[in-house]
C-alpha cells in the first residue's frame, strides 16, 4: 500500500476571490503527474488535506464533482495558521492534496428519490460537488426531483454566484437562495435565515424524499426541528461532520465523536446515527 | 509445536553479544533511580532484575518524535515544496525482556495502525521489523492488575519469545518463527522442558490483588455513560498533563507538525494527548472539549468503551499499573472503571 | 497530624451547613499507600471523606484560579503562600475564601517515602493567611540553608554547568506535568502552546526542551513559594526545581523579596522601584 500520509503534489492553477470579503478563496489545483489524478478518484462529500510543506495540512471538503476533469477545486475560508498562508499563495506555486478521504454522501442509496439540499455559509462547497454530479446529463435521470435551499449572511458572501444564476434558469432543479439580510434593493431572491425559509419552500416529506444538510451548527441546530415537523425520517435526513484533524486516515485518534472518528468512520452520517453519537458540547 | 529452549544464565551475556550482531538490541536500562527502554550500547546488557519501566516500550515501534517527510523550502531547489521520504533504519531489532502486559499493548494497538484500508508505514515497518522477547513475572508490582484485563504475568499474545526465569537458567518458549530465529541467532540451542513454568504461572497470578471491574461494561449504552453525572466529581483533581497517556503502553495519539529551519524543514510526528486542552481546538476557535470533564470523560470512554465497543477485544488496558503508579493526583483507571461499571441509568 | 483532620472535617461541615462556603477543596484517600487525591465536596454528608496526611502534597491553590464560587480550601504554608499570590494576581478574590488553614510539617516523596526536599529546608510552615487554623501554629526552622544546591552550581565552571543542565533535562518528555501542577501557570494559551508565531518547537529538540524549562522559570521568577508540586508531579524523576530555586535567590538579593507572603505588594517582576538595583546598567 503507498504511504497513505503522503500528499500528491499538485500546482495552483487559479485562485477566485470567492466573496466580497476576500475571506474565501476557490483554488483550482492540476497535479503534477497525471496519473495521480486517476489515484484521486474520489466522490462528492469527501474531503481531501491540503498540505503545504513548512506550514501544515488542513481538511478541506471537495468543491469540484468527479464530473469535472483535470482539475480539483477546493473553496477556503481563511482563519488559521495553514489557510492564512494559503491565502497569501500565487497561481503556479507548489503544493500538495492527500486524499481522497473519508465516505461520500450516500448517491447510490438516492437514485429515484427526490432530494432537498440545504446548506449554509462556506459549508456548501461539497454540496456544490453533489448538485454538479447531479445535474451532469449523465447522472440527472437517475434522480427524481432536486431543491436546493442555499443561505449565506449577505448577497457578498454568496460562493459560486455564477453557476447559481446558471442553475436558477434550469427547469430540472428548483433553486431557493437566501441571505439574512440585506439592504441591496436589486436583491431579488428570499430574505431569512435558512430554517426559516427551509419551513417555506421545503417540500413535505414521504418516503421517497432525502435532505443532505450541510452548515454551521447553529443553522443544523434550527433546521432540524423544521424537518421534523415536515415529516423527514432521520434515516433520511444525511449530514456531514467537521472536526479538528490531522492524519485524516483514522489513525492519530484526535477527531472522534464517541466511537466513530470523523475523518474515517465520517464525515457522512445521517441524523439515526447521530442519536448515538454523544453530543460533544455537554 | 513450539521449541523450548534452556539457556544457562552464564550463558545469557554471550548470547545477547552474538545477537547484538544481527540485531539492533533494546532493553530495560537503569536511569539514576528508575528503568526504562533504551537502545543498547555495544557490549551494553539488558538489566532483567528491574520490576517495569518508567515509560513503556512502545517508543521502540512508536518513537515519541519522528520524522515523516522532509522538505526544501528553496524555490532554486528543483524539488522545492515535494515530500521527500526520510531515509529509515528498519533492519532487524529486538526488544529484550519486555512485560506480558507490554507485548500485548502492543497487539492491540496494531489494530489501530494496520487497517484494511490504511497501513501506517512508519509503525509498521518498525513492528515487522522487530522481534518481542519477554520476560515473565514473578514478582508482580502492587499496582499491578492484568489478570483482570484478560492478560498475565505469563500472558503469551504479541510475544515471540517467552523467557521464564528457573533460577540458575530461563526457559525460552519460541512462540513465532521469528522467536526460533533469534534464539538460533543468539546460539541458544540447548533442548529445554517447561514443566516448571505452569506453578510458577500459578504462583505469580495468585500474587496479583489489584484488579479493574469491567464486566458489565459492554451492555452500557454509551449515551447513558457519556451523561452520568459522575464526571464532574471525577474529573476535579485531574491536571490535564500528559503523564497517564505518555507512560501507557496502548495510548497512541499522535500530532503531526511542520517545522523548519531556514529554507529546510521536516514533517514530523509527536506523541500528543487527549488530556490537553488544545487537543480538539478548531480552526474557527471552537472547542468542543474546552472543559476539564469533557477530556477526562473521553479518556476514559475511550479507553474502557468506545475501544471495547469498537473492536471487541476487551478494553483498551493491559493493567500495567503505570498511570495508577504515576499520576501526581492518583486518579485511578480503577475506581473510574467501577464507577463505569456499577452506573445504572435512571430511565 | 490526626487531630488536625478532626478539625477540618468539623470546619468543613459547619462552613457547608451554614452555608458560609459552596463548596471545600481537600484531599481524600487515594488508592495508594503514597497518595491521596484532591476533591471538591460539595455536600456535608461527604465531608467524611476528607483526609489529612504526609501524602497531601500537591498544592491545591491551582485549583482555584478563576473559579467564581465561596470556596473553603485547606491550605498548609506554601498553599496558602500561592493563595496570596492569586489574589494579587486577581485569579480569586479574597471574600469568596475560606481559609482553613493547617501547620505543616513537611509532605513526603510520593516514590521514596522520605520527607520532600523543598520541605526540608521550609521556613513558612505555618499559613500566612487563613480564616480558621486547623491546629496549633508550629516552631518555623531558621537553620536551614534553602540555596545550598544553587550555591552549588554557582561555583561550576561554565562548561560544568552546561553539562549539568544538558544531564539535567535529558529524560525530560515535555508532558508538562510539571507546568499542569503549578499554581502559578495559569495561562490560557501557554506559550509553548502558541502557533501564531510558534516559539517553541514540539520535537525532541533539546533547544526546545531547555527553552521550556527556562522560560517557565522566568514566568516563575518572584512568584514561586517553592511547594515542590512541579517535581512531585514529574513522571521522569526530574529535579525541575533547579532553575526556580536559583531565581528564588536571585529575587531575595536583588529585590529584598520573599513570595507570597504580603496582599499589599507586587511580585517585583510586575512593577519597579526608583531604587531597585541597576548596576547592570553600564
Amino acid at each position: 500500500m503507498q504511504n497513505p500520509y503522503k500528499a500528491y503534489p499538485v500546482r495552483i492553477d487559479s485562485i477566485d476571490v470567492a466573496t466580497e470579503d476576500k475571506s474565501l478563496r476557490t483554488f483550482k489545483f492540476v497535479f503534477l503527474n497525471p496519473e495521480d489524478e486517476n489515484k484521486f478518484a474520489y466522490e462528492s462529500g469527501q474531503f481531501a488535506e491540503l498540505s503545504i510543506p513548512g506550514k501544515g495540512e488542513i481538511p478541506i471538503g471537495i468543491a469540484s464533482s468527479p464530473t469535472e476533469k483535470g482539475f480539483v477545486t477546493f473553496t477556503v475560508f481563511r482563519t488559521g495558521l495553514v489557510t492564512n498562508h494559503l491565502h497569501n499563495m500565487k497561481v503556479g506555486d507548489i503544493m500538495g492534496v492527500r486524499g481522497p478521504l473519508g465516505h461520500p454522501y450516500p448517491l447510490k442509496d438516492l437514485e429515484g428519490k427526490n432530494i432537498v439540499i440545504i446548506g449554509a455559509g462556506f459549508a456548501f462547497t461539497t454540496l456544490r460537488s453533489t448538485i454538479v454530479y447531479m445535474l451532469n446529463p449523465e447522472n440527472r435521470k437517475r434522480f427524481g426531483k432536486i431543491d436546493v435551499i442555499y443561505g449565506a449572511r449577505n448577497p457578498g458572501m454568496i460562493l459560486y454566484k455564477d453557476e447559481l444564476t446558471a442553475w436558477e434558469q434550469r427547469d430540472d432543479i428548483n433553486m431557493h437562495i437566501t441571505v439574512d439580510s440585506t439592504d441591496d434593493p436589486s436583491w431579488k431572491y428570499h430574505t431569512g435565515f435558512v430554517p426559516t425559509i427551509t419551513e417555506k419552500v421545503a417540500p413535505q416529506a414521504d418516503d421517497n424524499t432525502y435532505a443532505i444538510m450541510c452548515g454551521p451548527p447553529m443553522m443544523l441546530k434550527f433546521t432540524k426541528p423544521v424537518l421534523d415537523k415536515l415529516g423527514y425520517k432521520h434515516e433520511n435526513i444525511i449530514l456531514s461532520l467537521e472536526n479538528r484533524m490531522k492524519c485524516g486516515i483514522g489513525i492519530c485518534g484526535r477527531c472522534n465523536i464517541g466511537k466513530e472518528l470523523i475523518c474515517k468512520d465520517g464525515p457522512v452520517f445521517t441524523l439515526a446515527q447521530l442519536k448515538y453519537m454523544p453530543e460533544e458540547d455537554t | 509445536m513450539m521449541k523450548i529452549i534452556n539457556i544457562d544464565k552464564q550463558k545469557w551475556a554471550g548470547g545477547v553479544e552474538s545477537l547484538s550482531k544481527s540485531y539492533r538490541l533494546f532493553g530495560p536500562v537503569k536511569d539514576v533511580d528508575c528503568y526504562n527502554f533504551k537502545e543498547l550500547k555495544q557490549g551494553e546488557q539488558p538489566d532483567l532484575s528491574y520490576g517495569n519501566t518508567k515509560l513503556s516500550p512502545k517508543s521502540v515501534v512508536f518513537p515519541p518524535s519522528e520524522a515523516m517527510f522532509t522538505y526544501s523550502l528553496d524555490e532554486s531547489n528543483p524539488e522545492h515544496h515535494l515530500l521527500k521520504d526520510v531515509p529509515k533504519d528498519y533492519s532487524p531489532r529486538a526488544v529484550l525482556g519486555m512485560r506480558p502486559c507490554d507485548a500485548k499493548a502492543v497487539s492491540l494497538v496494531r489494530m489501530n495502525f494496520d487497517t484494511p484500508e490504511y497501513r501506517d508505514p512508519y509503525w509498521m515497518d518498525a513492528f515487522e521489523a522487530t522481534t518481542f522477547v519477554g520476560l515473565a513475572c514473578d514478582d508482580p508490582c502492587a499496582t499491578c492488575f492484568c489478570t483482570s484485563t484478560n492478560c498475565g504475568p505469563f500472558n503469551e499474545e504479541g510475544l515471540d519469545v517467552l523467557l521464564v526465569d528457573n533460577g540458575s537458567a530461563y526457559i525460552a518458549k519460541a512462540l513465532t518463527e521469528k522467536g526460533e530465529k533469534l534464539l538460533a541467532a543468539g546460539g541458544f540451542a540447548d533442548a529445554g522442558d517447561d514443566s516448571p513454568v505452569a506453578a510458577k504461572k500459578a504462583a505469580a497470578e495468585a500474587k496479583i490483588t489489584a484488579k479493574i471491574e469491567t464486566d458489565k461494561l459492554s451492555e452500557k449504552v454509551i449515551m447513558d455513560l457519556y451523561d452520568a453525572p459522575f464526571w464532574h466529581d471525577i474529573a476535579f483533581s485531574c491536571i490535564n498533563c500528559c503523564t497517564c497517556t505518555y507512560t501507557c503502553p496502548t495510548c497512541w495519539c499522535f500530532d503531526i507538525q511542520d517545522e523548519n529551519k531556514g529554507c529546510e524543514g521536516v514533517r514530523m510526528r509527536n506523541w500528543d494527548s487527549c488530556m490537553t486542552p488544545l487537543f480538539t481546538m478548531h480552526g474557527s476557535g471552537h472547542n468542543p472539549r474546552d472543559k476539564k470533564h469533557q477530556r477526562v470523560r473521553q479518556r476514559f470512554m475511550h479507553k474502557l468503551k468506545y475501544f471495547l465497543d469498537k473492536y471487541q477485544k476487551g478494553i483498551m488496558c493491559v493493567g500495567c499499573g503505570r498511570c495508577v503508579q504515576q499520576c501526581p493526583v492518583n486518579l485511578d483507571i480503577r475506581t473510574v472503571s467501577k464507577t463505569m461499571n456499577d452506573y445504572v441509568a435512571k430511565s | 497530624m490526626d487531630a488536625y483532620i478532626t478539625k477540618i472535617k468539623a470546619i468543613s461541615e459547619r462552613l457547608l451547613k451554614d452555608g458560609t462556603v459552596e463548596a471545600v477543596i481537600g484531599f481524600r484517600e487515594g488508592t495508594l499507600p503514597t497518595m491521596s487525591e484532591p476533591c471538591f465536596i460539595k455536600r456535608s454528608d461527604d465531608v467524611k471523606d476528607l483526609v489529612w496526611n504526609a501524602n497531601c502534597r500537591i498544592n491545591l491553590a491551582n485549583y482555584l484560579t478563576n473559579r467564581k464560587e465561596k470556596i473553603a480550601i485547606v491550605a498548609k504554608g506554601c498553599d496558602s503562600r500561592n493563595i496570596v499570590n492569586h489574589i494579587v494576581e486577581n485569579k480569586i478574590k479574597r471574600d469568596q475564601l475560606f481559609i482553613i488553614g493547617v501547620p505543616c510539617k513537611g509532605m513526603n516523596d510520593k516514590d521514596t517515602g522520605a520527607l520532600q526536599d523543598n520541605c526540608a529546608t521550609c521556613t513558612h510552615r505555618n499559613p500566612v493567611i487563613y480564616d480558621e487554623l486547623a491546629g496549633d501554629l508550629v516552631e518555623e526552622q531558621t537553620n536551614v540553608d534553602k540555596y545550598a544546591d544553587v550555591k552549588k552550581v554557582e561555583a561550576m565552571t561554565p562548561d560544568e554547568r552546561w553539562a549539568y543542565f544538558d544531564n539535567l533535562y535529558a529524560a525530560c518528555t515535555r508532558c508538562y506535568a510539571c507546568r499542569n501542577a503549578c499554581p502559578l501557570c495559569y495561562c490560557p494559551t501557554c506559550f509553548v502552546d502558541e502557533s501564531k508565531p510558534q516559539w517553541v518547537g514540539k520535537g525532541e529538540d533539546p533547544i526546545d526542551v531547555r527553552t521550556y524549562h527556562f522560560l517557565r522559570a522566568y514566568h516563575c521568577a518572584g512568584r514561586c513559594t517553592d511547594c515542590g508540586s512541579c517535581e512531585s508531579a514529574c513522571p521522569q524523576n526530574i529535579k525541575v526545581r533547579q532553575l526556580t530555586k536559583k531565581l528564588e535567590k536571585d529575587c531575595a538579593e536583588l529585590f529584598g523579596w520573599e513570595a507570597g507572603l504580603t496582599l499589599d505588594k507586587r511580585p517585583p517582576l510586575d512593577t519597579f522601584s526608583i531604587d531597585d538595583p541597576n548596576d547592570f546598567i553600564k
